[in-house]
């Protein structure tokens, strides 16, 4: 089956810097894909070079086989939506409005219909008329993850969409993303947490400088071997009735 | 409140402040002045109103309204709310130009002044237009409107410096505080064509400015043409705010004031503050020229002037409100 998001052999540069070095991945829908690695590994430079944001050096990034740097934005907003690590809003827009801008092809009382019922399905439905200033972290994560599930795209990626959540908006926004992609949708999301990458991907994707050093189910791709040469830990992933949970030590 | 009932308000207090601007000056008229003038425009008190009076207000309504417009634009393109028209550097190139032609003796020519001013602008509008094209970080386009803008205030300096005359300088000196006073019907018609052009363009970006709100990676990766919106709202507010120091030498702060006098009112939406920051705009300036006008001062008070003893107090409480709330 062919990849609602293909990466053949990407390469970026920052400056001097090789961020992103012939990284191939495909994405298919119905899964949820997680991208791990350390700190400045090259994970929001995946999703960049992957997304058209950041200029490719060689290799081809397609969006559902077509190839991302031909895309116009209304087109590429069709393939994907794009949850960004940036958070902050510069306006204390009501959160109704906020979701609407996911929906930006639509006409403005449609785009509201639909950012009304986005915002129930994360629970946020009664936060409508709040401004996005006036919300907690957690309020706001539910008020953007709206605002990505209205784009209606069959690719979601989102880039550390639970950083700074306490653990049950953790839960709640992955459970929201699986069950998009049990609707359909290709899901792709970078996680710091380990453990919760294993429990609630079905793929999970190792970078490290810049470069995928292993792919495949949680446990395969998160092997004592990985954990020890990407994050320098000493342990493995433990199956408990809860689903898989990281013990490790620094080695 | 909905956004067309908020302008048409706007717009009824624009029209009484227009009134009283054009019913009130410095020479005082009776009730049967005010009759005569009515029925009679070619009459003494008609040309007080009609000819001296209403063309002013006219003018001060439209510069007042590009400036606001032009710092609502600039606002939402940078994800600023202390951004104003000047920040560009369009303003400080558009003085210039406006210096230039005196010093070179063009103020004889009708318009001529006004047309170097209108130049200045268009040329730094391009560079600022061209660089926006380039560089899409809020923080570059600032600081390439600071470097403009010091270098056109430098380069008026030196026009100041070399300047031969002494009446020319004086000129230039006049021209840079702003004003509106002796200007007629033509000077309103010339300033609307290029106005309508920017006000056109900046209401076209609208809803990219909005999209910008969530920054620039969420905008970019939305369905709106971004690179083309952001042309739209840099070239109309460069039209704007050339064609208002064009009009009415550079006044400072309406810019950035208006929009802050409509954001609650219009749920800090971007695009929608709009319209509402234009009329706000123009509110203010036709009443900072009445108060100019009324003012008892043996010189009447130049517009800047006004606009900035008023504007800059204002402004410092911004700053402090938006210092506080970075703080909580």
């Amino acid at each position: 089956m062919s990849g609602v998001w293909t990466l053949d052999a990407v390469t970026a540069r920052h400056g001097r810097k090789t961020v992103l070095e012939a990284a191939s991945l495909t994405v298919t829908s119905g899964e949820v894909v997680g991208i791990v690695g350390p700190n400045g590994a090259g994970k929001t430079s995946l999703l960049r070079g992957g997304l058209g944001l950041l200029p490719l050096t060689s290799g081809q990034a397609r969006l559902s086989g077509r190839p991302v740097g031909a895309l116009k934005p209304d087109a590429r907003a069709r393939l994907v939506g794009y949850l960004p690590q940036e958070r902050r809003a510069a306006w204390n827009l009501p959160a109704r409005m906020i979701a609407a801008l996911g929906a930006s092809d639509l006409s403005e009382p449609e785009a509201d219909a639909l950012a009304r019922a986005c915002l129930t399905r994360v629970g946020a439905g009664d936060l409508a008329e709040r401004g996005v200033l006036d919300m907690s972290g957690g309020e706001r994560a539910r008020v953007l993850l709206a605002r990505l599930l209205a784009t209606r795209a069959p690719l979601l990626v989102a880039d550390e969409p639970v950083a700074g959540l306490d653990p049950d908006a953790q839960l709640l926004t992955l459970d929201l993303l699986r069950a998009e992609a049990a609707g359909g949708a290709a899901v792709v999301v970078t996680l710091h947490d380990l453990g919760l990458a294993a429990r609630t991907c079905d793929r999970v994707v190792v970078v490290s400088r810049g470069r995928i050093v292993a792919e495949g189910a949680p446990r395969q791709a998160l092997s004592s071997k990985v954990l020890a040469e990407v994050f320098g830990l000493d342990g493995g992933l433990v199956d408990t009735p809860a689903g898989l949970v990281l013990a490790a030590r620094r080695a | 409140m909905s956004l067309v009932r908020l302008c048409g308000l706007m717009l009824l207090v624009l029209a009484l402040a227009a009134i009283a601007a054009v019913a009130l000056g410095e020479t005082p008229l009776i009730w049967s002045q005010y009759v005569q003038a009515l029925a009679r425009p070619a009459s003494p008190p008609g040309e007080v109103l009609w000819t001296i009076r209403a063309p002013r207000v006219a003018v001060a309504a439209l510069v007042g309204a590009a400036l606001g417009l032009a710092g609502a634009t600039m606002q939402g393109l940078l994800r600023n709310p202390l951004a104003d028209p000047g920040v560009l550097g369009v303003s400080a190139v558009s003085g210039l130009g406006a210096a230039i032609a005196i010093s070179a003796g063009l103020a004889v020519i009708p318009g001529a002044i006004e047309m170097s001013a209108l130049i200045g602008a268009l040329v730094a509008g391009a560079l600022v237009v061209t660089l926006a094209a380039r560089f899409r970080e809020p923080e570059a386009l600032i600081l390439f409107g600071v470097a403009l803008s010091a270098f056109g205030g430098a380069l008026t300096a030196l026009v100041f410096n070399l300047s031969p005359s002494p009446v020319a300088m004086a000129e230039i000196l006049a021209w840079l505080m702003g004003s509106v006073q002796n200007r007629d019907a033509m000077d309103a018609l010339r300033a609307l064509v290029p106005m309508a052009i920017g006000a056109g363009l900046c209401l076209r970006a609208g809803n990219g400015l909005r999209m910008l709100t969530l920054g620039e990676e969420a905008a970019r990766m939305s369905a709106l043409p971004m690179a083309r919106l952001r042309v739209y709202a840099v070239a109309g507010a460069a039209l704007l705010t050339g064609a208002a120091v064009a009009a009415a030498g550079v006044i400072g702060f309406v810019g950035l004031a208006a929009p802050h006098l409509v954001r609650a009112l219009v749920r800090d939406d971007p695009k929608r503050i709009l319209w509402p920051s234009a009329l706000a705009g123009a509110l203010l300036l036709v009443v900072a020229d009445l108060a100019a006008r009324l003012i008892p001062t043996e010189q009447e008070l130049k517009l800047g002037v006004v606009t900035a003893l008023f504007g800059a107090p204002a402004f410092g409480l911004l700053a402090w409100r938006a210092a506080r709330s970075w703080r909580s």
